[in-house]
């Protein structure tokens, strides 16, 4: 399922030589940028409640160890039973253990990127459980036998007729690129999901660990179904998504739904807190918390801990200007954009991965709309630095990097090595610009010529003026 | 007499020393007596955004051992190489504090040229010229340095000259430094874009406070044979009070 870096740049080229997801890119990410801004626009205090929203966050994660100890134990006073899940295969054996001892063949479950991350449907049906995805989006991702490329918006890279053409082909229904009819059969065909299944799997956007409560924030009203209809329900969520209390939770979902979809709350929040108890009209006879670390204590150690503090509300991919080039599959695994060119290095490892940190001009967009205000940026550079480190960059670079520094900081050796820089320059041009470079820097004359260096530079003019 | 420093940067002074021209002469219009220190060579951004710190700490040390030798406001046409003098510096020598305070001490001097002028100068900019301008904000000077409305006053002041609307101005054009050659590709569809932005604004000419970004779209718009010129902020407003 995940692909090596080195395919990042073929991935990225196809990605940009296809005009239909250019234009989906574009017109989506734009609305969501504009929903965004009117949607902070309604929230008073609004860059208060996003510090309270980063301090929250950051401090959960600087405290984990704490946090998670006190989350378990109200998990386990409400009723609970928590699993400890070191890796996806942990996390996956657990919860095919869990149906397997219960007797669930047919599990429903709402969106979950942390379940994407482990590739917990492949693990279930090895297991005889038949996974059913119910946020409309992922749902179509399963028929397509797709990837989500975006983290709230997973068939962001689909048009309505591609989402017509899958639902006949795997539906066995007449095509249309109606938007109300395709909703229809999808929720017609849930329905029956929901009523059948034996098992609820959902993630975590939160978790509160002063209360042990799972928060769900969701539009179609899926959430509530698959955590209170099946008898059954499991929650797969990373132990990085905790915050103390209600009232830092109120911090977070004001920012998170106003920074994903525009909105000033999500249609529904769910707040789950332990299995159905005596006298309770509905809820599951067994509530499972799996807490999954794959690599986020590793992430946690290193010079990118910050980045656990993410809330995974996507505004900045919708505002990276790569991220909108390329979509989100070229970005190889489960979270794309700037985000993900973070948390795959340090979930997966550096090495196989090194080219995401490079996959950003280092605009800052993405560290201005973040509404943790997470330093994604400097978080890139840490990577890179650790990428040179691990001599993970072609020697020929490493060697110029030398090369460039020693110069530089000798001015005489420095004005002749650009001297003859700017001689081999100029003898390449032709009324004063240059066409074509060999070599790495060919990758400038692909797209753009140029302009050749004066004949002299700025400090012989200089001089020059001064005499 | 003010004295400023100008840290002329390696594009301005190997590519295009217009600029830096262009610079000088607006600084000496608004009585500044301007040094420019002869030991200076590159502020070792392309290492350190490349994941080289180690060579980019030494380029850095023999900047700031330079500039700490000087007095006076630093001025950098460059909001890019501005922002590895202010924010990176520092950051650099984190581990070494006699370093660190001298990054401190650089960096609390340094201004780029619209900053520069904004705090020095604000109505005397200036000038006439007839030019519709298409302004980029590159990303180190808009979100990494924080100046947004300076060089949007500085051509406001030029009598003649309008601000033309760009689409998604605020985006990134794509160079990048290196990225430009390590992602060609990425870098080349950002650039599409943004000429495309360009074009459609109606402008005449594109200005900007960053070479890099310069050099970038002006090599796309050379490429594709259009009439569009490109200019730094220092040159426009060096012609507009010339006429």
């Amino acid at each position: 399922m995940t692909a090596p870096s080195a395919d990042f740049a073929a991935r990225a080229g196809a990605a940009i030589g296809d005009a239909r997801l250019q234009d989906a890119l574009g017109r989506v990410t734009a609305v969501f940028g504009s929903r965004r801004t009117s949607a902070f626009a309604s929230l008073p205090n609004a860059e208060a409640v996003r510090d309270a929203a980063r301090a929250a966050r950051l401090t959960a994660v600087a405290n984990l160890p704490d946090y998670l100890e006190r989350f378990e134990s109200r998990l386990l006073a409400n009723g609970a039973h928590v699993h400890w899940a070191d890796t996806a295969a942990d996390a996956n054996a657990i919860v095919a253990g869990i149906a397997t001892r219960a007797g669930c063949t047919r599990a429903v479950k709402s969106k979950s990127m942390v379940s994407e991350e482990t590739h917990l449907n492949e693990a279930l049906e090895a297991a005889g459980v038949a996974p059913i995805e119910t946020d409309l989006g992922e749902y179509i991702v399963q028929l397509a036998h797709d990837r989500p490329s975006h983290i709230i918006a997973p068939i962001i890279h689909l048009t309505r007729q591609d989402v017509g053409r899958v639902m006949q082909r795997e539906l066995k229904v007449p095509y249309t690129d109606d938007t109300q009819a395709l909703a229809a059969t999808a929720r017609t065909r849930l329905r029956s999901e929901f009523l059948r299944a034996d098992m609820g799997i959902s993630g975590a956007n939160f978790g509160v660990a002063d209360t042990g409560t799972i928060v769900l924030v969701t539009n179609e009203g899926n959430g509530r179904m698959v955590t209170t209809l099946p008898r059954v329900h499991v929650v797969l969520m990373g132990i990085e998504k905790l915050v103390a209390n209600l009232e830092e939770l109120d911090a977070c979902l004001k920012v998170l739904a106003r920074s994903g979809t525009g909105q000033q709350l999500t249609v529904y929040t769910t707040m789950v807190n332990g299995p159905r108890r005596e006298g309770d009209a509905d809820g599951p006879d067994e509530l499972h918390v799996v807490l999954l670390d794959n690599g986020r204590s590793r992430i946690r150690a290193g010079d990118t801990a910050e980045i656990l503090g993410c809330i995974r509300c996507g505004a900045c991919l919708n505002v990276c200007p790569v991220y909108r080039n390329i979509g989100g599959h070229a970005y190889g695994d489960t979270y794309p954009g700037p985000v993900g060119a973070i948390v795959t290095p340090g979930l997966r490892g550096l090495e196989p991965w090194r080219e995401l940190p490079h996959a950003s001009t280092l605009c800052g967009a993405c560290r201005d709309v973040c509404p943790v205000r997470l330093d994604i940026p400097r978080m890139l550079l840490a990577l890179r630095r650790d990428v040179a480190a691990a001599d993970l960059q072609p020697r020929s670079l490493a060697w110029a990097m030398k090369l460039f520094a020693w110069t530089a900081s000798r001015p005489a050796l420095y004005r002749a090595a650009t001297r003859v820089a700017r001689v081999w320059l100029r003898a390449r041009a032709r009324d004063g610009w240059v066409r074509a470079l060999p070599g790495l820097a060919g990758g400038w004359t692909r797209a753009r010529d140029l302009r050749a260096p004066a004949a002299k530079t700025f400090q012989e003019r200089w001089q020059e003026r001064r005499a | 007499m003010t004295r400023a420093v100008l840290f002329h940067t390696c594009l301005v002074n190997e590519i295009d020393p217009e600029v830096g021209l262009a610079v000088v002469r607006v600084l000496e219009r608004i009585g500044c007596d301007v040094d420019v220190p002869a030991a200076q060579t590159c502020c070792g951004q392309p290492a350190f955004n490349a994941g080289f710190q180690h060579d980019a700490r030494t380029v850095a040390r023999h900047t700031i051992d330079l500039l700490d030798r000087t007095t006076g406001p630093i001025v950098i046409p460059s909001g890019s190489c501005g922002d590895m003098l202010v924010h990176q510096y520092p950051h650099l020598f984190a581990d070494e504090p006699a370093m660190h305070e001298k990054a401190v001490r650089v960096a609390s001097r340094c201004r780029e040229f619209s900053q520069f002028l904004a705090e020095h100068a604000p109505q005397h900019a200036g000038g006439t010229l007839d030019a519709k301008i298409a302004y980029h904000p590159s990303c180190h000077l808009l979100r990494g340095l924080g100046v947004r409305e300076a060089p949007l006053d500085a051509i406001a002041s030029v009598d003649g000259a309008t601000s033309m609307p760009v689409r998604e101005q605020e985006e990134c054009c794509g160079f990048g430094g290196l990225f430009s050659v390590k992602n060609a590709g990425i870098s080349s569809a950002m650039l599409d874009r943004k000429l495309a932005a360009i074009e459609s604004s109606g402008a005449d000419r594109v200005v900007s406070c960053d070479l890099g970004c310069l050099l970038h779209i002006g090599g796309g718009l050379h490429r594709r044979g259009s009439a569009i010129r490109t200019q730094h902020l220092a040159q426009l407003l060096d012609e507009a009070q010339t006429r």
